[in-house]
């Protein structure tokens, strides 16, 4: 059988990113379904991620699965010294698909090489987290009508942000404009930037972070700056109220931007954004739901078609 | 030194392979790659010979053994301009360059402690991104290391 797993979205392509999109849409239409009627959908998180599982449970409940898992690796044959094939291989024999979050790089792919169903990564290590992008693209599809042409700014941590990465190489189909404003410690390593130039990806840096420099974008993508990345504690002192963004600098921002953030927030997006029209984070995190539920039944062989022909049901 | 000299330091071979232009300090490395160590065949191994090109050199001549393209493809990790001459009835037949293949398996270390690889029983699978500088990509944590941080299994 064809190995179905969602591992990575940097090999998808356009269409297949679109497609997956479309999918999405369908079920933000009508999220209650049975089409996983008589599935088991195993939930394996060998590191605690309580928002990416409760996410990715109630999208396989909404849909009629069945959920089983673990939320913590320490109640598990792991801590007695199980590989991870050997924890695979027994879940599957139980579970039609697995989505997993493992403390390691390069978990997933590993075990959708071995597992005889289909793996949906829910982040691995510092790798991968592609159902985060799915839904970071759902949310910027859905609030500008298109993924085309956008003015991308990244704002915060973009050296150890994983889904700032991830974002980015996923945006390299849709001809976007991307500005990374972040410190000094912080910034864009030098292989995305690399990344960018090879796939004609426009990209400009910014250290300062103002109402001017945020006035022509379409997407404002906030990460949060953590005291433990800096190496230098004198930097974090003077850098930590650069990168936070507060409503009043919003006054000259276009119209159609929105506020992404992966969340959990903490100072990074003062509380009086929330009240602003275009602060999303929210919405974004409720649009992770249809982006799973397209990606669970995606990775089960059921078409957009079979999404859309379920959809007349109801 | 004289040709004579020379020639007995290493003897010649009926049937065989003779791997020549070994960087002295790899040569230990490469009967590791090639697991000589574990060979009963009769074997000359040279080291620290004058070489024109090296300086020093190391050499192999390993009798009745004939390496596949598979086998040849590890040594270009540690080094890539190692020739092998293939011997038959004292002839040298053919001569094999070795070429630095797409894929490296079983055979590099991947440098990320976090790497699954590293925490995990199985093969490790590199990609080689470029041959000419010799970038490996991690299949698994996708991290990219050069050729002079590789640590061998």
């Amino acid at each position: 059988m064809e190995n179905r797993s969602l591992v990575s979205i940097a090999g998808h392509s356009k269409e297949k990113i679109l497609y997956l999109l479309e999918m999405a849409k369908e079920f933000e239409k009508n999220p209650n379904r049975k089409i996983l009627d008589g599935k088991v959908v195993a939930t394996l998180f060998f590191e605690p991620s309580t928002r990416t599982r409760l996410s990715f449970e109630t999208a396989a409940n909404r849909l009629g699965a069945r959920v089983i898992g673990f939320t913590d690796p320490k109640v598990t044959s792991s801590s007695k010294g199980e590989t991870l094939k050997d924890t695979i291989m027994m879940v599957s024999n139980y579970a039609d698909i697995i989505v997993m979050r493992h403390y390691l790089e390069g978990a997933a792919r590993y075990a959708s090489e071995v597992a005889p169903v289909p793996i949906v990564n829910a982040g691995d290590g510092a790798n991968q987290h592609p159902s985060q992008t799915m839904l970071d693209l759902y949310s910027i599809y859905k609030t500008q009508g298109t993924l085309e042409n956008l003015n991308i700014y990244l704002v915060g941590d973009l050296k150890y942000g994983r889904t700032v990465h991830s974002l980015l190489m996923a945006m390299r189909h849709f001809n976007p404009t991307f500005h990374f404003i972040a410190p000094e410690e912080l910034k864009m390593p030098e292989e995305y930037k690399l990344y960018c130039r090879k796939h004609g990806i426009k990209y400009e840096e910014h250290t300062d972070f103002t109402e001017d420099t945020i006035a022509e974008a379409d997407i404002l993508y906030m990460t949060r700056v953590q005291r433990e990345r800096f190496t230098d504690l004198m930097e974090y002192e003077r850098v930590k109220d650069v990168y936070i963004l507060r409503n009043d600098m919003l006054k000259k921002t276009r119209e159609n931007l929105r506020i992404l953030h992966p969340l959990p927030r903490v100072n990074e997006i003062t509380y009086d954004v929330d009240e602003n029209p275009k602060a999303y984070y929210f919405q974004q995190a409720q649009n992770g739901l249809y982006a799973r539920q397209a990606i669970l039944c995606d990775v089960l062989g059921i078409t957009l078609d079979d999404v859309i022909e379920d959809g007349k049901k109801y | 030194m004289s040709n004579n000299k020379q020639a007995l330091q290493v003897a010649a071979l009926k049937n065989g392979t003779v791997i020549d232009h070994i960087p002295s300090d790899k040569l230990f490395t490469v009967v590791n790659l090639l697991g000589l160590q574990n060979s009963d065949s009769n074997m000359t191994i040279g080291n620290n010979l004058e070489s024109k090109k090296l300086g020093k050199k190391g050499i192999i001549k390993v009798a009745d053994r004939f390496f596949t393209d598979e086998e040849i493809s590890r040594l270009s990790v540690v080094s890539p301009n190692v020739k092998l001459n293939i011997i038959r009835d004292y002839e040298v037949v053919e001569k094999k360059q070795v070429i630095m293949p797409e894929e490296l398996k079983g055979i590099v270390k991947c440098n990320n402690p976090k790497c699954i690889t590293n925490n995990e029983p199985m093969t490790t699978i590199f990609h080689v991104i470029d041959k000419e500088s010799g970038i490996l990509k991690c299949h698994y944590c996708e991290k990219e290391q050069s050729k002079e941080a590789i640590k061998l299994i």
